[in-house]
């Protein structure tokens, strides 16, 4: 089987994937707050919840996150077909 | 090389054997959920102390307890995920570690959630401070299959780590013993410090060099270094103002340098963390689906959580109708109506402005506030229950979408929710909102939503005027009510805070059993502060109110108010108003159901008879509307503006709600009373 990487963001992944984070957008007060939230490059996201609207939950270092839709956009992850 | 550097901490294992004489202080860290609450609860009990942060509107809590005959001092520091300036807790929480320089700083963690709450500890390790390690939840972790080992997770970090299970009161002994062994040098602590990338260190060193001799007296310049890297907007902007030009051109060419340095930092404590925790959790959580998982979803459905939401939400209002209401009527005319005839009879020989001043001012005003006690307790319960089990972060959830609309996010729907009861513990609740710009304008317009008080006043009065339509009238009047809320929202939103939202990012909480001890501690420390308020600022008012109406010749009619009522007739006038209905509304200003009383005294008949007709005969259904509408939207009561003034903690704010209000009142009476005589 053929592995390709997809990159996308966050807002954009489908409930029960598992993505890894890529690398967070400009934005330091947004990044200071991912970050200390356990959002960091290379960490390993499971999305609990994604409607395609409004808010999304992900699982991240154990922790359930709800995260706004525009907030999950400035997250650049990559998942593996 | 490490993030920061190991020779504060010796120092101040020095200072800790110093302070004999003084008692010691403890101070309690760790991050939301984690149990701190629970724990700081177990140790303070009742002899706890709640007030706020010097100049902020953050909770502090503190009190004292004592081990072995000797007293400690414990301080409850804000949950916080990190200490980096994101929040005002986040600077309180550093700011208190720094420059009060607790004896001991106990973090606590959770056994459960390991990997996250370690990175407080990653942050506190680099402060000068003794750090003894209270490993929470050594229950959950056990139900959800997992092994923590403490011994291994102590030698990791080289701390003293005590295994506890705070809501069974487990191991909490020991953990104390431990924080005071470290406070008498009995133990020492130096603990492992987070190593980050090369060149971030480096740039770390350069940065430390060129501030070594600016940097504040209580602040290590290693610990400013890290944090001027991590983009620390506090620490930003004090060292730009006490560095020397030069100086701060240096840095800050280090520091765009270095622009990804915050990730880098992150990551380097995160993989600290990676590697402590693999070696610390023996048996990782198995792949079970939790009762969690299982809650949320329905609870976090978008259609199933609007549902679950409005059940909730249903259960707090029959409460409050079947046992908060009835109770609150029972102690308007069995209790305060009593103690009022009581000393009525007893102050007979007293002067009658006395026994006036007693009856109708302290106990007229301050005691139909104080009816409103048992509404506000199960307002506060349902508040803290919610709250204590997890369910909060749900409603906010499924809200969000909806709040999104004015620029607010779901945190702020719980509170102003909280508002149909009563709007006092609407304003205090708005304390779970993080951001102050968010928190600031729920406040504002949370007196928009009908509380029971103000229904009282239009359950007598639009019957009474508009007799059998009353019911459509009602509902009328509470539909405008919370349109005007939302467009008010979305002014002030656009107006005062400029369409700035701040970033939703929320923890969504384990669920898990409430502990009725802090629910009940919480709801007996918001009651407790409400009784204060009645006693002082709620009481004043309450006087000045009743000396305006009294003064000078001990008749409504002819009194000051009357007076102030008739001069202010030409804007009365516009609205429909005679000099009476103004004093009414006037005087429903300490508690809203006065009105009523008022216009029952101005009209020489009693609410129970004829003042119904009495009213009806005497005004046009223009006016009726009108005053109607005007007291939905008029000054919120006396206790609401009081609190508005603690959590805002700003006399602007309030004095800018109290304006706010009073034009948009006149201006929708003057509005709605002239549509309706064209009508």
């Amino acid at each position: 089987m053929q592995n390709s990487v997809v990159q996308s963001f966050l807002s954009e992944i489908p409930t029960g994937e598992n993505v890894i984070i890529e690398s967070l957008c400009e934005g330091n007060e947004l990044n200071r707050r991912l970050t200390s939230l356990g959002f960091t490059p290379g960490t390993g996201i499971n999305i609990v919840q994604n409607f395609g609207h409004g808010p999304m939950i992900v699982n991240v270092r154990g922790t359930r996150v709800a995260l706004g839709r525009g907030e999950a956009a400035k997250i650049f992850v990559q998942k593996e077909e | 090389m490490s993030d920061c550097h190991s020779s504060g901490v010796s120092e101040v294992i020095n200072l800790a054997s110093t302070g004999e004489t003084k008692m010691p202080v403890i101070a309690l860290a760790g991050q939301p959920n984690m149990g701190k609450s629970t724990l700081f609860n177990l140790l303070t009990g009742l002899n706890q102390h709640v007030g706020n942060w010097p100049g902020k509107t953050v909770e502090q809590r503190s009190g004292n307890f004592t081990l072995d005959g000797k007293t400690y001092h414990l301080v409850d520091l804000p949950g916080t995920y990190s200490l980096t300036a994101n929040s005002p807790e986040e600077v309180i929480a550093r700011e208190f570690i720094l420059t009060e320089r607790p004896d001991v700083v106990i973090a606590v963690v959770s056994a459960a959630n390991l990997e996250r709450s370690l990175y407080l500890v990653s942050e506190l390790v680099c402060l000068p401070v003794p750090v003894v390690v209270a490993l929470n939840m050594m229950d959950v972790a056990q139900q959800e299959g997992m092994k923590v080992d403490a011994a291994v997770l102590s030698k990791e970090l080289n701390l003293p780590v005590v295994p506890i299970t705070a809501t069974r009161a487990l191991g909490v002994r020991d953990l104390l013993q431990e924080a005071v062994d470290v406070i008498n040098g009995k133990e020492q602590t130096l603990p492992n410090i987070p190593e980050i990338r090369a060149d971030v260190t480096k740039a770390i060193e350069t940065v430390e060099n060129l501030i070594e001799n600016y940097v504040p007296t209580d602040y290590t310049p290693g610990w400013v270094a890290l944090k001027l890297l991590e983009g620390d907007t506090e620490i930003t902007k004090s060292m730009k103002t006490a560095l020397p030009e030069e100086k701060w051109k240096a840095v800050n060419t280090v520091l765009l340098e270095n622009d990804d340095a915050m990730v880098v930092v992150a990551s380097g404590r995160y993989n600290w963390i990676g590697n402590i925790v693999r070696l610390t959790i023996e048996r990782p959580k198995m792949g079970q689906i939790s009762v969690t998982e299982r809650l949320d979803r329905v609870a976090t459905h978008p259609v199933w959580g609007l549902f679950v939401l409005a059940g909730i939400l249903g259960l707090v209002f029959w409460l409050t109708f079947t046992i908060g209401s009835p109770l609150q009527s029972w102690l308007a005319t069995q209790v305060v109506g009593r103690i009022a005839g009581f000393m009525r009879t007893v102050m007979v020989t007293s002067p009658a402005w006395l026994r006036s001043l007693v009856v109708d001012g302290v106990i007229g005003g301050v005691g139909a506030v104080l009816t409103f006690l048992p509404i506000l307790m199960i307002f506060f319960a349902s508040f803290g229950f919610l709250e204590d089990i997890g369910y909060m972060a749900r409603a906010a959830y499924v809200m969000d979408n909806i709040m999104h609309m004015m620029g607010l996010h779901g945190k702020s729907f719980l509170p102003l929710f909280l508002g149909f009861g009563c709007n006092v513990p609407a304003i205090m609740g708005t304390r779970v909102i993080d951001s102050k710009q968010a928190r600031i304008l729920t406040i504002l317009i949370a007196p928009l939503i009908p509380c029971t008080a103000r229904m009282a006043v239009i359950a007598f009065l639009a019957p009474a005027f508009f007799g059998k339509q009353a019911f459509l009238v009602s509902w009328g009047l509470i539909l405008f009510s919370i349109i005007m809320l939302v467009v008010l929202g979305i002014l002030l939103n656009k107006v005062v805070f400029k369409g700035e939202r701040s970033a939703f990012i929320m923890e969504m909480p384990l669920y898990h059993i409430p502990n009725l001890r802090t629910v009940g501690l919480l709801v007996w420390q918001r009651a407790l502060s409400f009784l204060k308020k009645a006693g002082t600022t709620i009481l004043i008012a309450s006087v000045i109110i009743w000396g305006l109406s009294y003064l000078p010749a001990g008749d409504l009619n002819t009194s000051y108010l009357a007076i102030f009522g008739k001069w202010l007739t030409p804007v009365g006038k516009l609205m429909g108003f005679d000099w009476r209905l103004t004093v009414a509304l006037i005087s429903s200003f300490p508690a809203k159901e006065n009105a009523i009383a008022t216009l029952g005294v101005l009209f020489g008949s009693s609410a129970n008879s004829g003042l119904a007709t009495t009213l009806a005969s005497t005004f046009s259904g223009a006016t009726a509307i009108s005053f109607l509408v005007v007291t939905m939207l008029f000054i919120p009561c006396l206790a609401t503006v009081a609190v508005i003034r603690q959590e805002t903690g700003s006399i602007k704010w309030t004095a800018f709600s109290v304006m706010m209000f009073l034009v948009l009142s006149t201006v929708s009476g003057i509005i709605v009373y002239h549509v309706a005589l064209l009508l």
